[in-house]
Formats: C-alpha cells, sequence, structure tokens
C-alpha cells in the first residue's frame, strides 16, 4: 500500500497495473493520452513484460486488446471519445463475443471541447452495446474502480466501459493504492465459437447478452460506486452522474439538504432511481455530457408525474462542461463572481512554435496556391490543424482524422482540381492510408501534403507509426515514384519548395510531397535526452 | 484552513512545474489536495490555468468556484487579468511583469500594471530580472512562486522540501538555481 498523488488518468493507470494487465493498447488523444504514457513509464512494465507500444489507430488497439483477452489475460484499451468513433466496429462487437479475460475499455470523453472537435457522450456507445459503464467521481474511485472493472468484466465475460472526462483525467490528488495482482495465465476460451461472429453464433450469442442485462442492472443496484443518501427536504431529489457529484457537494460544504442519487456505475439503478422519484417533488438530474439519463426519465412523451430538470429544460445549459458554478446556478444558489475580466485582454489562443516545420510548409503551399485561389486545401487533425488560424489562414477543414485525403479526392471528383489534402505522418498512417489507396486506385487529381514531424507532436511526441516508413508506404499503396516527392520545410528552401508543390499541383493524379522536418519540441527533447 | 489558487501563464511557462512543487509541499504538511491542468492543443503557446486547491479536509470539486480563489498567481501579466472573476475580496494577486507576447494585439503593458496595481492585494514584481540576478535566469516562476509564498498557507521549509523534490532528478546544480531563486523570490516579496 502506497499513497501517491495522479492525474484521474494516472490513477486509472496504476489501478491497471496493480490489477494484473499484460497489456494497454492504445492511441493518443487527449484527454486519454497520459495513461498509456503512465504505464510506459513505469518500472513495472518491463519488469512484468507489459505490452504498451502505441498502436496505430483505437481500431487496431481496440482489436488486439480484445485478441490478449481471447487469450485469457487482462488488458485495458484507452482512447479520447472521438476515437471510440474509430474503434466502434470492434467495440460494439466485443459485445456479442464477449471477453475472457478481464477487458476495461477507458473513453476519455472532452465536454467543452478543450482538445477535440466535438463534446459526444460515450455512455451512449455503451448503451447503445448493452456494455456496463463505470464513471468515477474521483482519482481514488477511479483507481478502485479498475479492479472493480475487471471483476466484473471476467464475471460476465463482457468488456466494461470506463468514462472519464477531462477534469478528472488532468486533475491530480491523492490516492491509495493496493497491492499488485499477479497476470492471469494463457487460457483457451472454453467455447472454441465464442469469438466467430458467424450469423448462426451471432443470434446466439445476442440473445446471451441480452439474457444478462438483468444482471447487470442487479450489480448496479448493489455495486458500492452508486449510493442513495437521504436528505431533510423532499422538494428536490438529484441525480448526479460521475464529477457531478462534486460540483453538488462543493456547493453544500455543510451537507446536502435534499436526497441525492450519485451514480457510478450503468445500467442505472432502476430502484434507487424509483425511490428517489417516490420520496421527492421534482428531480435535476447533474450530467457531465449529454443527456442521457434526464432524457430516459423523462420519456418520449415527457409526461413524468413529477417535474424533471437538468440539460433538457434548460436549468443546466445543453452543452459544455459542468462546474461548480453552473451546479449552482441550477440549484438557485448565488454566485460571486470577482472582479470583471477588463475589457483590453486580448485572448491568447494556441499557436504552432517558433522555428515549426508546419510553418514553412504552409508559407511553400500558400505561395504555390496563388494561381489556383483558395478553398481547396482539406486538412486533418494535428498541431497544423492550426494552420487554420491567421496569420496563415490556410486550410479549410478538419473534420476527423483522414478526412483531408478522402474529402480532396471528393472534391476532385466534383471538379475542384486540384484539391489538397495536408496530413500528419501519424494521422496519415491512422486512418489516411486507406484514402490514400482509394485515390490511387481512380488516379484522383489531388495532391498530398504529408506534413512529416516524425512523431505525434500535438499530444506530446509519442512514436509516429509512420516513422522511417512513409516513402514505402505511399510507393506500395500505388504512388508514381516521379510522383511521390521530398521537400524539407526551411526558409532557405523556399523559392525550392514551392517549385516542387507547384509542380505536383499540375499535375493531374495523384501526388504526395513528403514535407520532413522534426517537431521543435521533440527535437529540443532529443537534445536534452542526448546531453543527459 | 482551505486555499484555492489559480496558477496562470501562457503555454510552456512553467506553471505546472509551480503546481508540482505545491503539491509536494501541501503533502509533507499532510494536507488534502486537488489541482487540475491543462494538457492539450492549448498548451502550444495558448493561455493555460491551473486549479490548485488545498485543505485540511477533503477537497470535493477539481475547479474552483468563482469569486473563491485566495491567490492569482501569474507568471505573466496579462493573464493575471484573464481570471479575476475567481478571485475572493480579500484575495492577492501575485504576477510576474515580464510580458510574453506572442500575439499581434497584445494590450498596454501601461494598462495592465494600472489594472493590477488598483486591486486591493497585488504584488508586481519582475521576476525575469531577479532570477538572473541570482544567476538563474530560467526560474523565473520558481521566483513567483517563492514571491507567492506568504499566502499559500504553507511553511516555507514544506515549500523549500517541494522545489527539491521536483528538481532533485535534474541534479543539485539545478535544484540550487532553483532554490535560490525561490528564495529571492520570497524576499523580493516581503520587502514590497
Amino acid at each position: 500500500m502506497q499513497q501517491l498523488v495522479l492525474l484521474g488518468a494516472e490513477s486509472i493507470a496504476q489501478g491497471a497495473l496493480d490489477s494484473g494487465i499484460s497489456g494497454v493498447y492504445a492511441y493518443p488523444g487527449t484527454p486519454s493520452t497520459e495513461i498509456t504514457e503512465y504505464i510506459q513509464k513505469s518500472r513495472l512494465t518491463k519488469e512484468k513484460g507489459i505490452h504498451s507500444a502505441w498502436s496505430a489507430n483505437e481500431k487496431t488497439a481496440m482489436e488486439a486488446a480484445l485478441g490478449m483477452s481471447y487469450s485469457g489475460k487482462r488488458a485495458i484499451v484507452c482512447m479520447k471519445h472521438v476515437g471510440l468513433n474509430v474503434a466502434a466496429d470492434g467495440f460494439i462487437n466485443a459485445a456479442i463475443t464477449g471477453c475472457c479475460g478481464g477487458l476495461i475499455v477507458v473513453v476519455a470523453d472532452d465536454p467543452s471541447m478543450h482538445s477535440s472537435q466535438n463534446e459526444q457522450d460515450s455512455r451512449f456507445y455503451a448503451d447503445f452495446a448493452l456494455l456496463p459503464v463505470l464513471e468515477p467521481t474521483n482519482q481514488q474511485e477511479a483507481y478502485d474502480m479498475v479492479f472493480a472493472g475487471f471483476d466484473l468484466s471476467e464475471k460476465f465475460g463482457l468488456p466494461v466501459m470506463m468514462r472519464i472526462t477531462t477534469r478528472l483525467s488532468h486533475s491530480r490528488a491523492s490516492v491509495t493504492t493496493r497491492s499488485m495482482m499477479d497476470q492471469n495465465t494463457l487460457k483457451l476460451p472454453e467455447d472454441p465459437q465464442q469469438f466467430i461472429l458467424l450469423p448462426s453464433i451471432a443470434r446466439k450469442r445476442y440473445k446471451r447478452l441480452l439474457g444478462i442485462q438483468a444482471d447487470l442492472a442487479a450489480e448496479s443496484e448493489n455495486s458500492v460506486f452508486n449510493q442513495y443518501f437521504s436528505g431533510t427536504d423532499n422538494s428536490l431529489g438529484i441525480i448526479t452522474c460521475g464529477i457531478a457529484f462534486n460540483y453538488l457537494q462543493e456547493n453544500y460544504p455543510s451537507g446536502i439538504p435534499y436526497h441525492v442519487l450519485k451514480i457510478s456505475q450503468y445500467p442505472a439503478p432502476l430502484d434507487q432511481v424509483r425511490k428517489l422519484t417516490e420520496n421527492c417533488n421534482s428531480i435535476l438530474v447533474l450530467e457531465e455530457g449529454y443527456p442521457l439519463l434526464e432524457k430516459g426519465l423523462k420519456g418520449l412523451l415527457n409526461n413524468t408525474s413529477i417535474p424533471i430538470k437538468g440539460r433538457l429544460d434548460g436549468t443546466v445549459p445543453r452543452d459544455g462542461e459542468l462546474t461548480p458554478d453552473i451546479v449552482a446556478i441550477a440549484l438557485g444558489l448565488e454566485v460571486n463572481p470577482g472582479p470583471d475580466i477588463p475589457d483590453f485582454l486580448a485572448s491568447r489562443p494556441p499557436s504552432m512554435c517558433k522555428g515549426c516545420g508546419h510553418i514553412d510548409t504552409y508559407l511553400a503551399l500558400i505561395e504555390a496556391l496563388k494561381p489556383f485561389g483558395t478553398g481547396r486545401t482539406f486538412s486533418d487533425i494535428g498541431c497544423y490543424t492550426l494552420g487554420a488560424l491567421p496569420p496563415f489562414e490556410a486550410v479549410n477543414s478538419c473534420v476527423d482524422m483522414g478526412a483531408s485525403i478522402t474529402m480532396a479526392k471528393g472534391a476532385a471528383d466534383a471538379g475542384l482540381v486540384p484539391s489538397v489534402a495536408v496530413i500528419g505522418d501519424s494521422t496519415f498512417t491512422h486512418s489516411g492510408m486507406t484514402g490514400l489507396l482509394d485515390a490511387v486506385n481512380e488516379n484522383s487529381s489531388i495532391t498530398v501534403i504529408i506534413s512529416d514531424n516524425e512523431t505525434t507532436g500535438m499530444t506530446g511526441g509519442q512514436t509516429s507509426s509512420a516513422f522511417g516508413r512513409l516513402e514505402n508506404i505511399c510507393l506500395g499503396l500505388g504512388v508514381l515514384p516521379e510522383h511521390l516527392r521530398l521537400i524539407y520545410p526551411f526558409k532557405k528552401n523556399h523559392d525550392a519548395n514551392v517549385l516542387t508543390i507547384t509542380e505536383e499541383l499540375n499535375y493531374s493524379g495523384v501526388s504526395v510531397v513528403i514535407s520532413r522536418r522534426e517537431c521543435i519540441q521533440t527535437a529540443v527533447k532529443h537534445k536534452k535526452d542526448q546531453k543527459s | 484552513m482551505k486555499t484555492d489558487i489559480i496558477l496562470a501563464g501562457v503555454g510552456g511557462q512553467g506553471i505546472l512545474t509551480i503546481a508540482a512543487a505545491i503539491g509536494f509541499a501541501s503533502l509533507y504538511e499532510k494536507k488534502f489536495v486537488k489541482q487540475a491542468e491543462v494538457h492539450g492543443m492549448s498548451q502550444r503557446g495558448g493561455a493555460v490555468q491551473s486549479h490548485l486547491r488545498i485543505s485540511d479536509g477533503p477537497v470535493s470539486s477539481d475547479l474552483i468556484p468563482l469569486g473563491h480563489a485566495d491567490l492569482i498567481l501569474s507568471v505573466e501579466p496579462m493573464e493575471a487579468l484573464r481570471y479575476l472573476p475567481y478571485l475572493t475580496r480579500q484575495g492577492w494577486v501575485v504576477t510576474n511583469s515580464v510580458p510574453f507576447e506572442n500575439i499581434s494585439d497584445y494590450p498596454s503593458i501601461n494598462r495592465i500594471e494600472q489594472e493590477l496595481k488598483a486591486l486591493p492585494f497585488s504584488i508586481w514584481i519582475n521576476a525575469d530580472q531577479i532570477a538572473r540576478d541570482c544567476q538563474s535566469p530560467k526560474s523565473s516562476n520558481i521566483v513567483m512562486l517563492g514571491a507567492a509564498s506568504a499566502y499559500l498557507g504553507l511553511g516555507f521549509d514544506s515549500l523549500r522540501a517541494g522545489v527539491e523534490q521536483v528538481f532533485k532528478r535534474k541534479g543539485s546544480e539545478i535544484t540550487d538555481a532553483n532554490i535560490r531563486a525561490l528564495e529571492a523570490g520570497r524576499n523580493c516579496s516581503l520587502k514590497i
């Protein structure tokens, strides 16, 4: 037993190490990255031979974790909320196959979109897949839940989702750890057909999944993570999900007068929900995310016997993360902010670093595109997305991992020629390669700029699956060698780079221009490492 | 006893290092701590902040409610102003006076200084100069920690131990330089 100060993300990582995982699988994505990084840096990982290398994307991570579970061992797979979209095929079908060794799918949602393109709520995915969810309130619970999650997963032979949000993932607190469990031994599934989802078998597996829903509900009723607190005031009953409970407590330092149901394990404990509605004259639902429970409580016809308040009726804003102040206002409590922010204050958005290769890549591209006009550059997810902001305003899209190449192809199909895609090296191997294959198969008139900084930069410089392989991947996919160009984005090469890009913009067919320069942040780190 | 602190600055200025030192110091005093940080996209030269809550009892919310911060500790002058709505009436603002100008519409530094000095409790110091003067030019963040040390509700010895804990991996030379910075910051604010 030890006391450590850990981020929420790190609490999960420590919990996973202590509950005997044999592997973590993940692709970096804020706010989930620190889980895998912590495991990678742990002394135990090396000692115990725990798998921790980054996967090419969330789908490959999800499936590899399922394979580890097939073999009887415990695995976690970690991703940000939009990563679950990529892994969804594996995730949903893993509910049908079930698992053998414990399997926890950790998904870190990002309400308020601090570092994301949407704020989708992963609990809906679990609801859809008919899988249980654990949603910790604090760092200690996050740690403890990993143990509970593996027990639950192995008891029912089902993957378990653990859902956290940005504020818990990136907040530090003291965590008391337990002694470390041994890893499971290698063991084949008892039913050799369990993982073969041919329709005849899948139908049986699906009935099994449906059949254990009542047992999962019973688990939630008895879960230590779901708690009913009786109050003295019956006018209001409050349901909190995840960290909303903390904000509620914050507002009543000397005790909450109302009845409160704290939910941290799903499916929702309906007996306790019923008890709350029977004891109270109205209900307030505080959810960090979309109104999942609130919608369920209201039903399609919205004809409940008592009023249900929350995000749907405007008591709580429909979008964005919760804060102690938003919860205070929802409860009719007074909020007393300090002095106003002076009106002359300037905003300070994130920007590309001084000396970043993406900058010189954009400067060359902007100049090369002058004769063709703007509005034809599709971009992707990474630091280079910041090229959308002034002074560059160089790109016209950022949708999802890999969408630059495929959108450029579709635009070229529609007649927008040339169309340009700007994608990073890691994003390219995550989800760009298949789109490039589509373009090659039809010889679409697109110019793909792979802005290769030899790392996964935005999330802090993790290993890029593309490292040392980009040229061979492109050639292997069928890009013609004479239209696979390599440039080095430095000021001194500007004119030559403009010329190279111009030549490829004028070619009607698939071109790939690799613009290679190490990320300035990782370069500094490498220098420091060499020194020490 | 409870102290709520907003740490403010620009991505890369070292506020997470300050937070880590305070975190260790709080643990030495057996206090409860919660500290919310900003990771990811905003770290690239954007405005960043950390909510740090230290208490004798368990802390509920990871975020500080508006009007509750006892201290805004900023390593950049304009960033100190960004979080004023979090400040209590009796709260202190301790800020570095040296601007980090990575935007084209950075306001006049005189207006920022006026605004900060008009607050009832504020300290305005040139941490970069103090860091250079004590031969620890990269430690302006730790100078600021020293300058704010009287308002943290923590003993200075604990804080010194916290700084040592944070830097000990990097060797005694860097650790000593940061201890000098901590003490120089402390001395400077005591003189004000």
